[in-house]
């Protein structure tokens, strides 16, 4: 689903945009890439993950961004991939 | 345009580490606080800092608070006030104790004490030898430090504002300062915050450079307010560079990296360094070693397609010390550079890092203007200039600075609400400005985009008022950034929601920016001599200008005022409170 269409999720994408501001500019520019691809074109799935690293401090952020370290946990894997190859 | 109005004792601007400090400071007085922050206190720019803090506690080895005061003053390259000096370094004991008693798990010593590590420009015995000074909790010092001081905040029941944008000082017609306007970013709302004291910590504006170590929310907010309300800006000529920073990323690669026997190298491979520092050669001094890989660039021996950056060469060590010791650094070379830093070197350049100037501060925190305190009104942090850090700030000073500013402007302001003073009638004008700026933005016509624009300052700033700086395009400078800030006036938003418009915030952000640039670009284009972090390569070295600083001429403070773009100059504070001055002479480490 497109959450763009979706009104539901519309100011979702605002404030998930918002949120990708942190304080380390590693990660700044890692959301930045990921947003001129994307664009509002942000599926419910990806909107979830987003969210849930989202709430993560900044360094352990950036450790798994980065590569780092790993996480098990299904739901972030495919997000965290697509950020490592940006 | 509407706007409702909240009324407390203190409104702060700014979670980061002085914001976090002074609200501990006014809540616990039982003052009713409100802080306004862009993004969640934790994720201030403060978690970038991982040095430490400085403190001559003495748990490793004996230091005294006047060897760092000579130290921070000899950093300075003099242009500290030596009174604002002294009181930092006496009071950084206090403040890391009272730190640690926050909760802050510094690194320890088997002995229970505080584990202290050296850093850069940090003496013993008057510049003797390197002292370990610095007080951190292993690589995430400033991270712990705003836990620390958010968990204190919130038992001390701080109101926080958390997404909410600050829009401009409320000032009225005696000068005196009523709060801040400010949009709450989930809903567009504008309030009206009505304080008996206003404290901006708001942190620097390194996102006026094209390379910038800063993250995206350093926009200089505080001070595009404070000379939006007529207050001038001190000292903006003074950016500290960090010579390696990532090539068209910003992102810092650690000093670390050169200390393990990294190389700088141009485009015929050759490690220039060893022109320019035969003996400490690639280990020479932040400056030295910026002020040769930007000659080499501008000689036509950079790299790449258009020769703008070198390398930074480690592929001579082995794989397994640089997985160990420079852990992180191979990840930022894939990530940010493309380049596996074992096979390949690392481009970079000299990148903006920190911010000397700010709001003009004695060392009580309280914003002066023409030696006379504005009502109301205190700063603290990297948006403040109270001056500690004159030309050229000392490593893990930063952190010190907040604490020990953060925490006297907040004592400040508590004392003076408890004299008594009180709520003026609010000062309706000064919104109705604020209101119909916001409304240009709104229903701007064939504007200019925010994008670009923004993009037009940073590499204008970048280009002629870098690390190393030219007469000619300093004056070039000029004309360009005063052109790029007439686009700025007329910035035009495509999106006009009121949630979370990110696109709004950001051309909010860059009416604050480019007052940043402007102040920088013509306070640098006046000062005509070298001086820490301002140098030019038509002051030269002699007896009379040592490093190129003209003492004679030019020991003194700017004063950049947005009206008209005047300057102003005040004199350095060389007296300090109880110690002898500590006398110029040549900076030389």
């Amino acid at each position: 689903m497109n959450a763009a269409a979706e009104s539901a999720i519309d100011p979702r994408l605002g404030r998930l945009r918002w949120h990708c501001r942190r304080a380390l500019l590693e990660l700044d520019l890692v959301f930045q890439r990921f947003w001129d691809k994307v664009g509002d074109d942000l599926d419910i799935e990806t909107a979830d993950a987003l969210e849930r690293l989202l709430a993560l401090e900044d360094h352990d952020l950036w450790y798994l961004v980065s590569g780092r370290e790993e996480t098990d946990d299904p739901q972030l894997q495919p997000l965290l991939y697509r950020l490592r190859q940006l | 345009m509407s706007y409702t109005v909240r009324k407390f004792d203190a409104v702060i601007v700014g979670a980061g580490g002085a914001g976090l400090r002074a609200a501990i400071q006014l809540s616990e007085a039982g003052l009713k606080t409100a802080v306004l922050s862009k993004v969640f206190p934790t994720r201030s720019h403060t978690v970038a800092a991982q040095g430490g803090v400085a403190a001559s506690l003495g748990n490793s080895e004996e230091d005294h608070w006047h060897w760092h005061m000579y130290d921070t003053v000899k950093g300075s390259d003099w242009l500290g006030d030596q009174d604002a000096i002294e009181f930092m370094c006496r009071k950084a004991n206090e403040v890391v104790v009272e730190l640690e008693h926050y909760g802050m798990p510094f690194d320890r010593l088997d002995n229970g004490k505080i584990y202290q590590r050296p850093f850069g420009g940090h003496m013993s015995n008057f510049g003797e030898k390197p002292v370990r000074r610095s007080c951190a909790a292993a690589d995430r010092t400033g991270h712990a430090m705003l836990h620390a001081m958010y968990q204190r905040n919130v038992k001390a029941n701080t109101q926080f504002f958390v997404e909410w944008q600050a829009l401009d000082l409320i000032r009225d017609e005696e000068g005196d300062v009523q709060g801040v306007t400010a949009m709450d970013m989930e809903t567009g709302d504008v309030v009206a915050f009505h304080a008996r004291a206003t404290l901006f910590a708001t942190g620097g504006a390194g996102r006026i450079f094209h390379s910038s170590t800063n993250a995206f929310i350093n926009t200089g907010d505080g001070l595009g307010m404070a000379a939006r309300a007529g207050i001038p800006l001190e000292d903006m000529e003074f950016w500290q560079f960090h010579p390696t920073g990532v090539a068209g990323a910003g992102v810092l690669i650690t000093e670390g990296v050169r200390g393990e026997g990294g190389i700088l190298r141009n485009s015929a491979g050759e490690r220039f360094m060893e022109r320019y520092a035969p003996n400490a050669k690639d280990l020479a001094s932040r400056d030295v070693v910026s002020r040769a890989m930007v000659t080499e660039i501008n000689e036509g021996r950079g790299c790449g397609h258009n020769k703008d950056y070198v390398l930074l060469d480690i592929t001579h060590l082995d794989p397994g010390t640089i997985m160990k010791r420079l852990p992180g650094i191979r990840e930022i070379g894939l990530q940010f550079a493309g380049v596996d830093c074992i096979k390949e070197p690392l481009p970079v350049v000299p990148t903006c890092h920190y911010q000397m100037g700010g709001i003009p501060t004695n060392y009580h925190g309280q914003v002066v203007v023409h030696d006379q305190v504005i009502n109301g009104f205190y700063a603290a942090g990297e948006c403040a200039c109270a001056s500690v850090h004159g030309a050229n700030r000392l490593g893990t000073n930063s952190l010190l600075d907040l604490l020990v500013f953060g925490k006297s402007a907040g004592e400040t302001a508590v004392a003076d609400l408890q004299q008594g003073r009180a709520h003026k009638p609010l000062h309706t004008a000064s919104i109705d400005k604020t209101l119909a700026r916001l409304d240009r933005l709104n229903t701007q016509k064939g504007g200019a985009n925010v994008h670009e624009a923004r993009l037009a300052m940073q590499r204008t700033m970048q280009k002629h008022a870098g690390v190393f700086r030219f007469d000619n395009l300093l004056k070039e400078g000029v004309a360009e950034i005063l052109k790029v800030s007439e686009d700025v006036a007329r910035t035009e938003i495509k999106d006009k929601s009121q949630v979370f418009n990110t696109a709004r915030v950001e051309a909010l952000e860059l009416d604050n920016l480019i007052e940043v640039a402007t102040a920088t670009m013509i306070s640098a284009e006046a000062r005509k001599e070298s001086r820490g972090a301002h140098v030019r390569d038509d002051a030269h070295d002699t007896a009379e200008t040592p490093n190129g600083r003209d003492d004679k001429n030019w020991l003194k403070h700017t004063l950049w005022y947005r009206e008209g773009n005047r300057l102003e100059y005040k004199p350095v504070q060389m007296k300090p409170l109880s110690v002898e001055t500590i006398e110029l002479k040549k900076r030389a480490y």
